[in-house]
């Protein structure tokens, strides 16, 4: 993935013109110009650093970062690195958090983003000693003594990417050799980890057919509700051939919040003018009785109209 | 009881009272073979195992047979040569050479201890047999055998011994022995409880021996009998005191004497044969043994000699009046036992005048006791193992021959004229009658007392078993008008059963006017107990034999009139509050129960609860602190990986803080 | 200015990067953290290659960006599959080292 990359940025930076290298004054101090640049950036650099800190929703603190890394980027360019700088954009900002935006993505929002702390004392310990740590670096850093800066004007000579190129590939042909192994099997084991092998056996149309008609049940569809002559309402149940209420036909949802409807209910609603047969002053008996329907010669009675006899 | 001392004479060997053990040769250098038979019989019978199920018994029988041939040809050798000459010894190996205590293996074979052998492995022999036929249906008779084989081993090295740390090997083997066959039915529970009952109360002896033993080795540097008794006369009073009392703790755990007769009773649970051999003939009588072999140091210690009568008084009449209320026939004999060993450690108590008496009533006893416990073995063998007195009654026209031979028992026991016991008993009441003070007074008629006691409570038991009418139905109903009689059918018993007890019966009968023949036992003696010059008893010998006559008859009389003549209550009557006591073994187990057990048990649990909180408390307080600890360290690891990324922090940031302090 | 504003700026930065480790659950900003602390080192490897005219310090600052590159993939990789299996991106869910 470098290989193509490097030798694009190299040629860029080849093209770049030599002639605005940083340079230091004899006592180590930057130009004016280098100066307000760092001011500029720096502080607005741990602004969106804290961000990372206080930031509630992740692609924010993503962001944030996106903005350290090309700031960094800035200096870097500044600090007459131009090549490491480039490379800095090209690779985290165009790959790496790219590559945190895509997992984003993908695990979405989480309660994980929230700032409340689950483990006792775990903040303050992370704030005392978090400062602490940077209280001790920044101590280290200032305190320590330092040589007159050199300055890279002379490593520079040719270009900034030749003369890395020169120690990349003479002082540090192994490490280079090895970081390259390193990318290989990086990217395998990515693969790797997130390879998920089947665990079981796809079930297809086939199964599922299998699967239904071994358990038994019904293997057709559920009847439709209603009693057509009558009314096709949803909470009606339909009737079997000897005239029983079928409840399977009735949603089950209806059924669970008890908001069907008997037969008979339809059946006392239907007034004697909507009726020819005349015979609607009989009471209707309770339609499902099995007694009532066992024998033959016992009339039928249904809501679904004049009484039959078989 | 000092001038009983001084009145001894001494021994034929000079500067010694009694004579020192010279080297076994000849035929006494076979001895070993008296322990080493019934040993092997044993060894053979529990190695065997249900191999010899069929002919295991005869293997028992003809080593304890072989056992007394041997011991036979001892006597044999032994009647051959002078009195002086008869007290022997036979090393056998070396057995604890730790430099300043050496102690060797080795018999010991004089007069004392050859009747014991010729009693043990006589009266074994006739038990074996009987055993064959009593045990017949008993699916573990092998292993009674073997049982049996090892007692007669273990008594044997008991008596043979010829240092106390030996005697105390075979003291512990009858104990053993004595233990595995009361308990030998052990699958009911009663039996085995008292088996550990009889156990508990010999290691309570044992201890005594234990620490007798403990002195010997302090005081004398030596546990052989030829060096102790030697040396015996020259300690001092108060150790001897101690060694003697110490040793009648033991006698007493052994011997079934006040106040640790208790487990006697209960060990009746073993099968009528062991009763007969273990606790009536042999076994029981080796405190009566450990006394008199200890002689010399009795005599040095007045106070140990007089508790040693005391106890055997005390024992004596409590036995008797024990015996006189208990309807199981089996502890009647077993309170007679007590009653009569009571006797024996009276006379042993006496000191030398004594030690010939106590020695001869205990082989006459041992005859007579074995045939009558052997005699309820067949009353019991014909009447379905049945105990109890008061549903016996009427049973000489059944078993002819029990009757007989029981009679003679009887006879023997209660004093009969010419019978064995009259000899051996007589003998003791008219020592206990000897001496100056107010002892022979107390002592001479507690034993008075004690005989007519025994012909009373003994013929009470002959009469009831034997006489009256009938409390049990043959199968038409029983004479008496008794409720719920139960049905029996009393045969009398088979051969080998019958044999032993004729022998037995003939034994009693005649032995005690044989050996009392021109005093030929007690002079048979002499070699161990020394010469004693006959004594004057306080009163008129002949007045001592009358009395004792009178009394043996008035009580047998009673026991006629109240158990032969009139009827006899079935279900025991309430009777008086000494009867009850008496049926109660005079509450001794009670006693013991308040004074030993249930103090015991206290102790036991505040132990075990100080065991609890203290010991365990401190290890189990230990573990939970590590626990504890472990708990709290486990805390630091929350699994949380925030949690070790702080953990890191913090280390990198002191180590920093560290090493940049130290360097400005 | 100096180089050393540089290299406290580094420091800064990476101090607030520990610190996003030691706060933050979302396993993807902790990460973020990670890189954060990484690209601190990297500053700091510029300056100092500045300050010493050498450009050893920015090689190895190079191969510190595609170490990171090759480690981002790899972690996020992870972080993947625990969310699959977890349904969940929080460190904190995390803690099988618990025994």
């Amino acid at each position: 993935m470098s290989g193509p990359l490097l030798a694009g940025v190299g040629a860029l930076t080849g093209a770049l013109p030599t002639s605005v290298p940083a340079s230091l004054t004899e006592l180590g101090e930057t130009s004016t110009g280098e100066t307000v640049l760092f001011w500029v950036v720096a502080p607005l650099m741990v602004l969106a650093a804290l961000g990372l800190l206080f930031a509630r929703r992740a692609i924010h603190a993503a962001m944030c970062v996106v903005f350290v890394m090309i700031s960094l980027a800035v200096l870097y360019i500044a600090q007459d690195a131009p090549f490491l700088g480039i490379v800095q954009i090209v690779v985290y900002t165009g790959a790496v958090m790219m590559l945190f935006l895509f997992v984003l993505m993908l695990v979405g929002v989480d309660a994980s983003d929230s700032l409340t702390e689950t483990i006792r004392g775990q903040r303050w310990i992370g704030l005392i000693f978090g400062v602490g740590l940077g209280a001790l670096l920044v101590g280290v850093v200032t305190r320590a003594t330092y040589a007159v800066p050199v300055g890279l004007l002379e490593a520079n000579a040719v270009s900034n990417p030749v003369g890395i190129a020169r120690l990349v590939f003479s002082d540090f042909l192994f490490a280079f050799e090895v970081v390259g192994v390193l990318l290989v099997t990086a990217a395998l084991g990515a693969l790797v980890l997130t390879h998920r092998q089947r665990l079981s056996r796809r079930v297809g149309q086939r199964e599922r057919a299998d699967a239904r008609v071994a358990a038994g049940g019904s293997l057709t569809p559920l009847p439709a509700p209603g009693v057509y002559a009558r009314t096709n309402a949803m909470d009606v149940p339909a009737l079997d051939p000897q005239g029983r209420p079928i409840e399977t036909s009735i949603s089950r949802v209806l059924r669970v919040r008890g908001q069907e409807r008997g037969v008979a209910d339809v059946a006392v609603q239907l007034g004697p003018g909507e009726h020819g047969g005349g015979q609607v002053d009989r009471p209707t008996p309770e339609a499902g009785d099995p007694g009532e329907t066992a024998g033959p010669t016992t009339p039928i009675t249904t809501g679904r109209g004049p009484e039959v006899v078989p | 009881m000092t001038s009983t001392i001084a009145t001894v004479t001494a021994a034929p060997l000079p500067g010694a009272v009694l004579p020192g053990a010279v080297p076994a040769d000849g035929t006494f250098t076979q001895a070993w073979l008296l322990i080493a038979l019934p040993l092997l019989g044993a060894a053979v019978l529990l190695l065997a195992g249900r191999r010899a199920d069929r002919w295991g018994h005869w293997v028992g029988v003809a080593a304890s047979a072989g056992s007394f041939v041997v011991g036979l040809l001892l006597l044999i050798g032994l009647l051959g040569r002078d009195a002086e000459d008869r007290v022997l010894d036979l090393h056998l190996f070396r057995w604890i050479p730790t430099g300043p205590l050496d102690v060797d293996a080795g018999l010991r074979i004089d007069p004392l201890s050859l009747s014991f052998v010729l009693l043990v492995t006589f009266v074994g022999t006739l038990i074996h047999v009987y055993s064959v036929a009593y045990m017949e249906h008993d699916v573990d008779r092998r292993r009674f055998f073997a049982y049996l084989n090892l007692f007669v081993a273990a008594m044997l090295v008991l008596v043979l011994a010829d240092s106390y740390l030996l005697l105390f090997v075979g003291w512990e083997g009858v104990g053993l022995a004595s233990y595995l066959l009361i308990g030998f039915w052990n699958q009911h529970t009663p039996n085995a409880v008292a088996a550990k009952k009889a156990f508990v109360a010999n290691r309570i002896g044992d201890l005594g021996l234990l620490i007798a033993l403990m002195l010997m080795v302090a005081t004398f540097g030596a546990v052989d009998f030829d060096t102790v008794l030697a040396a015996a006369p020259g300690a001092g009073e108060g150790v001897l005191t101690a060694m003697g009392l110490m040793l009648l703790l033991a006698a007493c755990g052994k011997s079934a004497q006040f106040p640790l007769q208790s487990w006697l009773g209960d060990a009746m649970a073993g099968p009528t044969p062991v009763s007969a051999l273990i606790h009536a003939a042999t076994m029981v009588t080796a405190g009566v043994y450990l006394i008199v072999r200890s002689g010399p140091i009795f005599e040095g210690a007045p106070t140990a000699q007089l508790v040693v009568v005391i106890v055997g008084a005390i024992t004596l009449l409590f036995g008797a009046i024990v015996g006189c209320a208990k309807d199981d026939i089996k502890k009647a004999l077993a309170a007679s036992t007590m009653s009569q060993i009571g006797y024996m450690v009276l006379a042993a108590g006496l000191g030398p005048i004594g030690y010939a008496f106590a020695i001869f009533h205990l082989v006459t006893h041992g005859f007579f006791k074995a045939g009558m416990f052997l005699g309820a073995g067949s009353v019991m063998h014909g009447m379905d193992d049945s105990v109890d007195m008061r549903r016996f009654g009427g049973l000489s026209r059944y078993m002819k021959i029990t009757w007989l031979t029981f009679a003679a028992g009887w006879l023997a026991i209660i004093g009969f004229p010419g019978l064995s016991g009259y000899w051996s008993k007589d003998l003791i009441i008219e020592a206990a009658f000897t001496g100056e003070g107010w002892r022979p007074w107390v002592f001479g008629s507690a034993a008075l007392l004690g005989a007519g006691l025994t012909a009373f409570y003994m013929s009470r038991l002959f009469f009831m078993t034997f006489h009256g009418r009938r409390r049990w139905d043959d199968g038409h109903g029983a004479e008496q008008d008794v409720a719920a009689a139960p049905v029996r059918h009393p045969h009398e018993a088979p051969l080998l059963m019958v044999v032993p007890m004729v022998v037995l019966a003939v034994g009693s009968v005649a032995l005690g006017g044989l050996l009392a023949l021109g005093d030929g036992f007690v002079t048979w003696l002499e070699p161990v107990t020394g010469h004693v010059e006959h004594h004057e008893p306080v009163l008129p010998v002949w007045l001592i034999i009358a009395l004792t006559m009178l009394l043996v008859l008035v009580g047998a009389f009673l026991a006629w009139r109240q158990y032969a003549v009139s009827t006899v209550a079935v279900p025991a009557p309430a009777g008086s509050a000494l009867t009850r006591a008496a049926r109660r073994d005079l509450h001794q187990d009670a006693v013991n129960d308040t004074l030993l057990v249930q103090p015991g048990q206290y102790l036991t649990r505040s132990l075990v609860y100080g065991d609890r909180t203290v010991v365990d408390g401190a290890f189990t307080g230990l573990g939970k602190v590590l626990v504890g600890a472990g708990d709290a360290a486990r805390r630091v690891q929350t699994g949380f990986v925030r949690s070790y990324a702080s953990t890191m922090t913090i280390g990198l940031v002191v180590l920093g803080v560290v090493v940049l302090a130290t360097r400005i | 200015m100096t180089l050393t504003h540089y290299l406290v700026l580094a420091c800064v930065l990476f101090a607030i990067g520990a610190t996003t480790v030691l706060l933050r659950r979302n396993a993807i900003i902790v990460f973020m953290g990670v890189e954060l602390m990484l690209n601190a080192t990297n500053l700091v490897l510029v300056t100092f290659a500045r300050m010493h005219g050498d450009l050893s310090g920015q090689v190895m600052a190079f191969f510190v960006m595609v170490v990171a590159a090759a480690e981002v993939v790899v972690g996020l990789a992870i972080i993947v599959q625990i969310f699959h299996t977890r349904r969940s991106a929080s460190v904190d869910d995390v803690n099988l080292l618990k025994s």
